[in-house]
């Protein structure tokens, strides 16, 4: 580890168990499963989203939460079937659709932050989430 | 969660492997949403088709069962689904079997369809095939708990009906079908159905256009929260509530709003609040009316239209007459197909109105059970589209990739007959 690299500690609640890392991919924008995004590839496709065009695969999501229509489990859903599912969801605002979707992707998932994950991760940080235990770790990438 | 005997027993598997993984669903569910209990239910709309090209593989691979285990039950292992419990609907389906050639769907597409619908019917789910259950006999009282799909219709049934659901998903709704149960959390509970921001709407807000750009707007500012409308002074109709929640549950997520003295919950904007302070308060003006509407028309540039949707959500019968009085004696362009989306019952009244000769004597047809969006449907060589419908404006650019006007009925018919968008907010 070189002097400047940072790690930051964020502490939230387990949605769905397990472990797993990778590069962030982070965004202001509530999401859309059906209409919001394609599953083959993982892709955001809603127009003015500011991923619009970006996959989430293999990804460490960071989002506000859930938007839209009540299909939102079955598109995450079916991205986990397809392959193109994220790593890991971190999220701020609980409903529904977040809860269900984020349950059946089977994806370690977590919310109830002590603080916001979307102000403390930025795209491309590397970001190691233990949802069992409730703990995220980001080392920034610069 | 804490869980009665009965559902104690159901997740043992005393009522069989599929009840079991059912609950298994639920707990899971329930305990992400920090859900204190379950509660009963004995109204859920769902869906159990296989609406996408991924799905329909998996069905036509492994069968109807493996298909309702892996998308309704989120069960890996393959059970034996029994006949539900709870009073359930069919929500919109993936084609209009009577239109399968006009939609350009494989004959392989609808026999899958029509065996599935046959496997549903059997399940004991009513097969009434819309996305606005309401207009065809479901109905939910006020005060009902309901396990609902479809954000334009859980809207719907919360705020004008007064019934209780969140909106649901495939997997929980095939869940509370087998057990007769939905998570106590969200709009269940009392509290978190009163007012949290106020919209002052100082445009005089009356056609099913205005009352689309309200909805969008509201949509946008308030997310998933629950807005309360102050300033308006016609009473919508159905058709006119039925596309605010629409809009407003495509650009947001809300899933309850008031409007005092006309929605099931509040008499004044006070009793819309109760106990909440407002959070936020905005306007909706001249300036707030046209952003949203520069916003559902930001993917279209061309003028030329091939297509015209309307219908969305599926069209009450006044809707339908509407049209017709624009369209007798009408011919459309014959670069422009235009296609009219309604529940099937709702279709067989205008069968025996003649309302769908005029619709057809004009070049339209009459569809049912399904809309472009949810059936991944266009006519063949669709590049532009004109809708008057916020939620298919807002929904048909990503997953179809087509640019999209949004208008009013008006534009939408003349665009129809003269194959130009001409379109502006008047």
């Amino acid at each position: 580890m070189t002097t400047d690299t940072k790690k930051i500690i964020l502490n939230g609640r387990k949605i769905v168990g397990g472990c797993a890392e990778g590069e962030a991919l982070v965004t202001r924008d509530t999401i859309s499963g059906w209409g919001g995004i394609n599953p083959a590839n993982g892709n955001i496709i809603e127009l003015r989203h500011e991923l619009y065009g970006q996959s989430f695969k293999d990804k460490i999501l960071v989002f506000p939460g859930a938007k839209g229509s009540s299909g939102w489990s079955t598109f995450f859903h079916t991205s986990r079937l397809a392959g193109t599912a994220p790593k890991a969801m971190l999220f701020n605002v609980m409903t529904t659709k977040m809860a269900l979707g984020a349950v059946v992707t089977h994806a370690p998932a977590m919310t109830d932050f002590d603080q916001d994950p979307i102000e403390f991760i930025e795209t491309g940080d590397w970001v190691k989430v233990d949802a069992d235990n409730g703990i995220v770790e980001i080392t920034k990438k610069r | 969660m804490r869980l009665t005997d009965e559902e104690k027993a159901m997740l043992d598997g005393k009522e069989g492997p599929a009840v079991q993984k059912a609950m298994d669903l639920l707990v899971r569910y329930g305990e992400a949403l920090g859900a204190e209990k379950l509660v009963k239910t004995n109204n859920v709309s769902t869906t159990v088709v296989s609406s996408n090209p991924f799905m329909r593989d998996f069905t036509n691979k492994y069968g109807f069962d493996a298909t309702f285990s892996e998308f309704n039950l989120d069960s890996q292992e393959v059970v034996e689904i029994p006949t539900v419990k709870t009073h359930s609907c069919q929500l919109i389906t993936s084609l209009d079997a009577e239109h399968w050639e006009t939609l350009g769907v494989s004959r392989d597409r609808l026999e899958l369809t029509k065996n599935q619908e046959i496997y549903n019917g059997n399940l004991g789910i009513q097969l009434m095939s819309t996305c606005a259950p309401y207009q065809v006999g479901n109905v939910p009282v006020k005060g009902e708990v309901c396990a609902w799909m479809e954000s334009s219709a859980v809207v719907y049934i919360n705020s004008v009906l007064g019934a209780r659901s969140n909106v649901e998903g495939r997997e929980s709704t095939g869940a509370a079908m087998l057990t007769g149960r939905i998570p106590y959390w969200g709009y269940h509970i009392d509290e978190n159905r009163l007012g949290t921001d106020l919209i002052d709407v100082e445009w005089d807000v009356e056609s099913m256009t205005d009352w689309g750009l309200l909805g969008y707007y509201a949509g946008e500012v308030v997310g998933e929260r629950v807005p309360v409308l102050s300033g308006i002074h016609h009473t919508p109709n159905m058709y006119r509530v039925k596309h605010f929640g629409a809009a407003a549950a495509s650009s947001g997520g809300v899933e309850m709003y008031h409007i005092p003295g006309i929605t099931a919950e509040a008499r004044t904007v006070e009793e819309a609040f109760g106990k909440n302070k407002p959070q936020f308060s905005f306007k909706f003006g001249k300036a707030e009316r046209q952003k949203a509407y520069d916003h559902l028309n930001v993917s279209a540039r061309d003028t030329n239209v091939d297509f015209i949707m309307l219908g969305c959500p599926h069209a009450s019968i006044e809707q339908v007459w509407e049209i017709t009085k624009l369209l007798k004696g009408k011919r459309i362009n014959s670069s422009t197909q235009l296609w009219i989306f309604t529940p099937r019952a709702i279709r067989q009244l205008a069968d025996r109105n003649g309302y769908t000769k005029i619709i057809t004597d004009a070049g339209g047809v009459l569809m049912s059970d399904t809309c472009p969006a949810i059936g991944q449907v266009l006519p063949k060589g669709t590049k532009v589209v004109a809708t008057d419908s916020a939620k298919q404006a807002h929904y048909l650019p990503a997953i179809m990739g087509v640019q999209t006007w949004f208008g009013s009925l008006e534009d939408c018919i003349n665009a129809a007959i003269t194959g130009k968008w001409s379109g502006d907010l008047r």
